[in-house]
């Protein structure tokens, strides 16, 4: 990890327009993400992560999404503002990204070879030839065995785990300087999840890769990430160093969060503690803290608005009350 | 009959046919559930942990005999629920409910939450099983409702305007309803969110020392099964692995499968996490279509023998209440 930052994401605001009012499913974050790092983006379903990295790749669909407001900076370049033309040579190239499902993200029409051998054709200029060996190449770091002759095979005839690894070959194949995973291994199970995580950190090692690591579980966070940004009701409510926020989280809803986890290793027979209460609905949300209903040290403030983001000496920073 | 057992499985299997059609025969079996044994007492909670296509969900239908095993007895309460029939059956599952993984599958949309509550009284009543009258079912409801943590004037409210924890509870107290004494919770908790997760184990536990139910608990979450359970069964490819009291497994598992699939889970602490030596598996699950003459871990096994390809290890006593089927630690008989 260097500290150049390749990409800022300043004040990223992205709404959706719905019979029932606006949804602000993402309401004004902003992260930095330097060379190297490997960001953990936690939050619980409808939290905004998915669709921060959406808005990222300038992926909204329209309608009803829209992207109201922010920046977001690669190396400078706000991707908000670029055609479509521009765009398509840094997703896919320079910014990639993997899926939760890898069925719906293959195309089961075509071979594997096909669609791998597109993409670096496309970003990459090789010839048909080259592509291939590339990907052959690709898909063997991702641990595929008899490579040469799984290349030409459907997707549907590889397990999950597979397809998993045949995507990852084909989102690092144009040495990106960014992967962005959406939750790749929720849908795998335990065992085969340990492969993939591995596979993660051994390949974005290698090429230095920045991976933004959209996840519910803190597990996964406290395994492969530097960096841990949690998300509630479409904000970042707490970002820093994974250590210092597993150790001393200051938000209410971290806290929460991490002792509502059952732990593997620690025996308890008291009562979990729970986080009462339900995630908002995100529908014309007033200009408040999003979390004082559940909040156990809510006070009068929190009714009223919302609390600018505060940094520690620690590299942490919180939007809460209780510290400003 | 040992009666300290609510439920005693022994050597239950369930095979589903496969292929052919109405024009051809059928071309084999899936073994979803491989001969497996399992006692629970009254008051505890038996985990049960595998990977998704082990069979844990299928053991837990073929004990309620949602499908009716292949072969293998179910003794619940004394009485084998393999050989009963019709009003039989069901006079004998009133004390064995299930809840279900999906909040939103598992209850019918077109049904008011009340009416799902009440329903499993009202079958029972108009079969002559139970006899309570309409107020009393609405009393029970409300009582119900309450007792989970849903407010008794939701009752009118269809499932599409809950939550899904919410729904959950809806679920939990229909198979409530009917005050059953072993419940069989099939992935209760994996759709939810974290923190609405929490919610729901603690009702579970707080439900449990109030009514004294028993659970068969399913869930492929370790750590929620470490929480839940006094003892844990581990299932690979339709077999039980290993048996042991909860913490013993988690301090000292034996099979190698259960090594595995305890390092592989992850800890929410970065510095533990660093710490931790995995043991990862190659290669994915095989598929349970075949009859199996060795070891059904062997394929994937880091520590196999020769002798694990030609003979199936037994469940057998390996000190204290702890099982395990593996040649590592007896021999071949």
């Amino acid at each position: 990890m260097t500290d150049e930052v390749i990409l800022q994401v300043k004040d990223l605001k992205t709404y959706f327009h719905v019979d029932e009012g606006i949804v602000k499913a993402v309401d004004g974050v902003t992260f930095d993400l330097r060379q190297g790092e490997t960001l953990g983006l936690v939050g619980e379903s409808g939290s905004g992560k998915s669709v921060t990295n959406l808005s990222i790749m300038n992926l909204v669909p329209f309608p009803p999404g829209r992207i109201a407001g922010g920046e977001v900076l690669y190396r400078g370049q706000d991707l908000l503002k670029m055609t479509p033309n521009q765009i398509r040579d840094i997703r896919g190239n320079k910014i990639s990204m993997i899926f939760q499902d890898p069925m719906t993200s293959l195309n089961p029409f075509l071979k594997i070879s096909t669609q791998m051998i597109e993409t670096l054709v496309l970003h990459q200029g090789l010839s048909k030839a080259a592509a291939r060996d590339k990907a052959i190449e690709m898909l063997k770091m991702a641990g595929i065995p008899a490579a040469e002759k799984r290349i030409d095979n459907y997707p549907h005839q590889f397990s999950g785990g597979m397809r998993q690894r045949v995507m990852i070959a084909m989102a690092l194949s144009c040495n990106p300087d960014i992967l962005i995973a959406d939750e790749p291994t929720s849908a795998l199970d335990v065992t085969i999840q340990a492969q993939i995580l591995d596979l993660i950190r051994d390949l974005t090692a290698r090429l230095g890769t920045a991976v933004i690591m959209i996840t519910h579980s803190l597990g996964v966070v406290a395994g492969l990430c530097d960096t841990i940004c949690v998300m509630y009701a479409g904000r970042i409510v707490e970002r820093g160093p994974v250590d210092e926020i597993f150790a001393h989280p200051r938000h209410p809803y971290t806290q929460g969060l991490i002792k509502s986890v059952p732990r593997l290793d620690k025996f308890t027979n008291e009562r979990l503690q729970s986080i009462q209460g339900q995630p908002p609905n995100v529908i014309d949300l007033p200009d408040c803290c999003p979390f004082y209903p559940r909040c156990e040290k809510a006070m009068d403030i929190c009714k009223q608005m919302y609390p600018a983001s505060k940094s520690f000496h620690d590299g942490c920073a919180t939007s809460c009350w209780l510290y400003t | 009959m040992n009666t300290e057992y609510l439920l005693d499985v022994e050597n239950l299997k369930l095979h589903f046919p496969t292929g052919g059609g109405p024009f051809s025969s059928h071309k084999g079996f899936i073994r979803a559930v491989d001969g497996i044994s399992f006692k629970i007492k009254k008051g505890e909670t038996l985990g049960l942990v595998g990977e998704s296509g082990c069979g844990k969900s299928t053991t837990a239908r073929a004990v309620a005999q949602l499908h009716r095993p292949t072969a293998g007895s179910v003794v619940f309460k004394g009485e084998d629920l393999t050989k009963l029939h019709s009003s039989a059956l069901l006079r004998a599952r009133k004390d064995m409910q299930m809840v279900f993984q999906d909040p939103y599958a598992s209850l019918n949309p077109r049904m008011t939450s009340g009416d799902i509550i009440a329903e499993p009284m009202k079958i029972y009543n108009s079969r002559g099983l139970i006899n309570m009258q309409k107020r009393e079912i609405i009393d029970r409801v409300e009582e119900l409702m309450e007792k989970v943590g849903l407010s008794r004037f939701f009752r009118n409210r269809y499932p599409h305007e809950f939550s899904g924890g919410q729904r959950q509870r809806i679920g939990i107290a229909r198979a409530l309803a009917l005050n059953p004494e072993l419940i069989l919770a099939d992935e209760p908790v994996s759709a939810l969110d974290v923190s609405i997760q929490a919610q729901i184990l603690n009702l579970f536990k707080d439900l449990q020392q109030e009514l004294g139910l028993t659970y068969l608990f399913i869930a492929h979450d370790l750590a929620v099964v470490r929480y839940i359970s006094n003892r844990i069964a581990v299932m690979y490819l339709g077999v039980i692995v290993e048996i042991a009291e909860s913490n013993t497994l988690f301090e000292k598992p034996l099979h190698p499968y259960a090594q595995a699939l305890l390092s592989a889970a992850p800890i929410p602490d970065p510095v533990v996490e660093r710490k931790r030596q995995r043991i990862l598996l190659t290669g994915d699950v095989p598929s349970p279509d075949k009859e199996r003459h060795g070891c059904y871990f062997y394929d994937r096994c880091p520590k196999r023998m020769d002798k694990c390809q030609h003979s199936i290890p037994k469940l057998k006593d390996a000190g204290g209440d702890h099982q395990v089927a593996c040649f590592l630690y007896h021999d071949v008989e």
